[in-house]
């Protein structure tokens, strides 16, 4: 009942809408061509500077009041330099949206039909021409040149002591595997790949790498220890976006990848920045990924050495789940984080 | 003469259709065709252009009330709607729209607005319309081609359409369906025929912007009027030319992309397979790479976005001018611009694919390149804003988009500069800060560039005025709504929320965002019904508009208003005219406006 209303109250504002417009065609008509064109020049003109007084206002109050919602800050060394370049780049394109809007709506409103008024003959100038295609080249290079020195920066290899953990995308969870204690991960084949059999990645137990090798549903990071990321996918396209970190890597079936951060701060440090006690790193899927994709999460844990070390030591290796008989396996309790996508899917 | 060579020489082919019409055409008498050669299968392209803008129109409807309810699902998640049930069935059980529905409405939004509407509809609408009024010509180079390029597309379209009620549903992988998700029927619902049926439409597709492409640059290199050199077409005419370019080079890339994909679906092939374990069993491909695909579609994709935003520039420049009374600025600096946009358009597609795995060196360049763009942009930018400074500017519907057009240009365009630099885009890449940046770059911008051109051409296109207090409404409207949509979305995209996601409640990164989209969601569906009141203005106006009553109701110079106001087919009733001069002669020496027909006088004064 109410939505037939609100259709009903929509329809009848589109009548009257379109009454009022009907009825202006007629008061054009009588007022004479030329008074209607004034006045509706004045109006519009009127109203250009409205909007670019109310859009300079608006994107102010925008910012007031979206600001505290954009988190702390880059939580990786990495990301830090990200934010630095987001704020030049900010400057920049800023100083010349405000500038080029202002003068737009500004020429608009000053320059609108005046009886009387004769437009200026101005089909080229050079001069003018030249500045404002030096003056932005000039501009844009610096920030090409920022920006690849940064680019070259965080896409070089990781460091030798970079802690190394392997990522695979599958609809719709991540599968998180640590190298143990020989930190060197085993080797995998996709077709081994058994989830009854406890083998989520396709490890290949032959390979004695493989032994100490164990799997988590958490990402547990060392904080100040550069951690490189190994990332693959089992099905489709996936992509491991880490939002606080300011890092994101494509997770491609068939072609590893990489990305190396440092977390700069624990977990528990940000939740003290944040004032928020549930606050905890996210890695998201930020490639379309098929029906669950949204619910492609897992959390990240930044905490000391020795928690980490703490953590490691309970973890059991996969060779020792798969190949315990009567075990329940774990990698089925992986698949509870996508758990809202199936159940609604179902 | 050429012009009437072509047109009678193309009569004695396929003479017996529309014998009497192109008999008739330029002797200015009415046509005598039946109803279905002047309306259905006409070779006018005037008409031709009517088709494709109404089919766009129906697309254009159908495409943002999709968005209208997959927003629904953003803005209340948590709030039942009955009467999507209704008109969704088991896709939208309880009230709630499932994810595979929410899939399928957000890859066909993407996919009926990007090509449907904003290529077929704008490039196909203005062009048809414009090239052979504009240059001097009877009609384009092969009017049968034309008229075959209209019915592909209505074709893809009936594919298209098609899909959306078959069982497993339409495609659902994103506008560009990346493999393997849109290659396995068993990774995704809408990968099984849903797909098939989006890749035969949109092969159909290509081969309609192809043949339309073809007859956009043959017609415009051969078959301008006498004295319309290169140098004095309207901008309008040069954007069509480099936007038929791009189409045709790329465009066949696409194909080559989905052929692949197509055997990778079906013929057991591995172009894009490698290394898949789905639905519970390792799947035998193995050596193909998932990234090529995107290689290919981003070498028509990117191009994709310059074809639906050039015509807008072109549109916006020649309607900018005219309601300024001034020449446009820097003529052949916007004729360079808008070169320089179609060269770079080829050699930027991998700033799509920072975050592949791409060679971070190969990377590099791709940043230049892409960075490099923004200089025509900002020339483009600053020629439109000299334009109207110290003009008379009457504020026409057509000029108010234009306005419209410019602002929203330069806010989307700058935050390419942000997207475009590979260390940002690390951090931004496929968060709502993309979604922001190219909505108001190519979506707003194109819409209003097309609208502009709508309410700039309707005189001439039915002989009446769209009403200018519903266009005033819907012009103000739009504008601060597109704003009030699309602005706060940066910053959601700066906290790195991720685009394409069916439910954010669970995120602690992103739930804050909750208010935003409530709110985001409320200016969708205010927007999209004041696209609705256009909707209604534009078929009203066609029977009930106010009439025309002089051939040149916005005193332009360009040779489309030198036709009579009910043009025939062959537009001019006599000769076709001789043009002496540019198309912008607006108040020089004191005169309001000179046509280009009329030849340059003994004491004129150089522009």
């Amino acid at each position: 009942m109410s939505g037939f209303l609100t259709v009903l109250v929509i329809v009848l504002i589109f009548v009257v809408i379109f009454q009022i417009a009907k009825a202006s065609e007629y008061v054009s008509i009588l007022k004479g061509e030329k008074k209607a064109r004034q006045q509706s020049n004045r109006i519009n003109g009127f109203l250009m500077i409205v909007f670019l007084v109310l859009g300079l206002f608006g994107a102010y109050y925008c910012n007031d009041v979206l600001k505290d919602k954009l988190g702390p800050g880059a939580a990786s060394v990495q990301g830090e330099g990200i934010d630095t370049l987001i704020a030049v780049t900010l400057a920049i394109t800023g100083f010349v949206c405000v500038v080029t809007q202002v003068l737009l709506f500004w020429f608009a409103f000053k320059f609108q039909e005046k009886e009387g008024r004769n437009a200026f003959y101005f089909p080229h100038n050079s001069k003018l021409e030249v500045i404002w295609t030096v003056i932005p080249a000039i501009a844009l290079t610096i920030l090409v040149a920022f920006g690849l020195k940064h680019w070259f920066a965080i896409t070089s290899d990781a460091p030798k002591d970079a802690m190394v953990v392997e990522v695979t995308g599958k609809q719709f969870n991540w599968l998180v595997r640590y190298p143990g204690k020989d930190g060197q991960l085993g080797s995998k084949k996709f077709k081994l790949i058994s989830d009854v059999n406890s083998n989520p990645v396709g490890q290949d137990w032959e390979d004695g790498l493989n032994k100490d090798d164990f799997m988590s549903n958490e990402i547990h990071l060392v904080v100040g220890k550069p951690v490189k990321f190994i990332i693959g996918s089992r099905d489709v396209i996936h992509d491991v976006g880490l939002p606080q970190f300011r890092m994101k890597m494509d997770a491609v079936p068939g072609i590893p990848t990489t990305l190396w951060i440092t977390p700069k701060y624990t977990t528990t440090d940000m939740r003290a920045k944040t004032e928020n006690p549930d606050f905890v790193f996210e890695l998201s899927c930020d490639q379309m990924c098929g029906a669950g994709h949204f619910s492609m999460r897992a959390v990240i844990v930044v905490e000391t050495q020795q928690e980490f070390d703490a953590w490691a030591a309970k973890q059991k290796s996969q060779y020792e789940l798969a190949n315990a008989s009567a075990t329940p396996a774990p990698a089925a309790g992986a698949d509870s984080t996508a758990s809202k996508a199936v159940a609604i899917a179902k | 003469m050429s012009n009437e060579a072509t047109l009678h020489s193309h009569q004695e082919v396929h003479g017996s259709l529309e014998h009497d019409q192109h008999g008739n055409g330029h002797d200015g008498h009415e046509h005598h065709g039946t109803f279905i050669s002047k309306y259905v299968f006409s070779m006018d392209h005037k008409m031709i252009a009517k088709q494709f803008l109404i089919t766009g129109i129906v697309w254009a409807i159908i495409g943002a009330f999709f968005s209208v309810l997959f927003r629904l699902q953003l803005g209340f998640p948590d709030t039942s709607f009955p009467w999507l049930s209704s008109i969704l069935g088991h896709w939208a059980e309880n009230g709630h729209i499932k994810p595979e529905a929410y899939y399928a409405l957000v890859t066909m939004h993407g996919t009926i607005l990007v090509f449907f509407v904003l290529t077929a509809g704008l490039s196909g609408t203005f062009s048809n319309f414009l090239i052979p009024l504009q240059v001097g010509a009877r009609d384009m180079a092969s009017p049968f081609m034309n008229m075959l390029s209209y019915w592909f597309f209505f074709i893809a379209s009936l594919v298209m359409m098609a899909s959306l009620f078959v069982q497993t549903g339409p495609a659902s992988g994103g506008w560009t369906a990346y493999p393997p998700l849109s290659a396995l029927g068993d990774a995704s619902i809408g990968s099984k025929i849903g797909m098939d049926l989006w890749i035969t439409s949109m092969a159909l597709f290509v081969v309609s912007q192809l043949l339309g492409g073809l007859n956009y640059i043959s017609t415009i290199l051969n078959m301008r009027t006498k004295g319309m050199s290169m140098t004095k077409m309207p901008l309008t005419i040069w954007a069509f030319f480099f936007t038929a370019v791009l189409g045709v080079l790329s465009f066949p890339v696409l194909l080559s992309g989905f052929i692949l994909l197509l055997f990778d679906r079906h013929a057991g092939t591995s172009f894009y397979l490698s290394d898949i374990f789905v639905a519970g069993k390792a799947l035998s491909n193995e050596g193909g790479s998932a990234i090529l695909y995107q290689h290919l579609f981003w070498f028509l994709g990117h191009p994709e976005v310059y074809i639906i935003v050039l015509p807008a520039m072109g549109i916006v420049s020649e309607v900018l001018a005219i309601n300024s009374r001034k020449p446009i600025f820097g003529y052949l600096a916007m004729i360079g611009s808008l070169f320089a946009i179609c060269i770079l358009a080829f050699l930027v597609w991998a700033h799509h694919m920072f975050v592949t795995g791409l060679n971070p060196f190969l990377g590099a360049f791709f940043v230049l390149l892409t960075l490099l763009i923004a200089v025509p942009s900002a020339i483009k930018v600053f020629n439109w804003l000299t334009t109207i400074w110290r003009g008379n500017i009457n504020f026409t519907p057509g000029a108010l988009f234009s306005i419209g057009f410019v602002s929203t240009f330069i806010s989307g365009g700058l935050t390419g500069i942000w997207l475009g630099n590979s260390s940002i885009d690390i951090h931004l890449h496929d968060t709502y800060f993309v979604i922001a940046h190219f909505h108001i770059v190519m979506g707003v911008s194109a819409f209003f560039g097309m609208f502009a051109g709508i309410y700039h051409w309707f005189p001439k296109m039915y002989g009446r005025f769209l009403n200018n207090t519903l266009g005033y409404i819907h012009f103000w409207i739009t504008l601060c709504g597109a704003y009030l949509i699309f602005w706060p979305m940066h910053y959601e995209g700066l906290a790195g929320m991720p685009r394409r996601y069916y439910d954010y409640s669970t995120w602690e990164s992103f739930k804050q965002f909750a208010g935003l989209n409530h709110f985001i969601s409320i200016v969708v569906i205010m927007v999209f019904a004041t696209q609705l009141l256009f909707v209604f203005n534009f078929f009203y106006s066609i029977f009930k508009g106010r009439k025309l009553t002089i051939a040149n109701p916005w005193k332009a110079t360009t040779l489309e208003w030198t036709t009579p106001i009910h043009a025939g087919h062959g537009n001019w009733p006599g000769e076709v005219p001789e043009v002496h001069r540019w198309p912008y002669d607006y108040s020089k020496d004191g005169v309001d406006f000179i046509p280009q027909t009329v030849p340059i006088g003994p004491n004129e004064s150089e522009h």
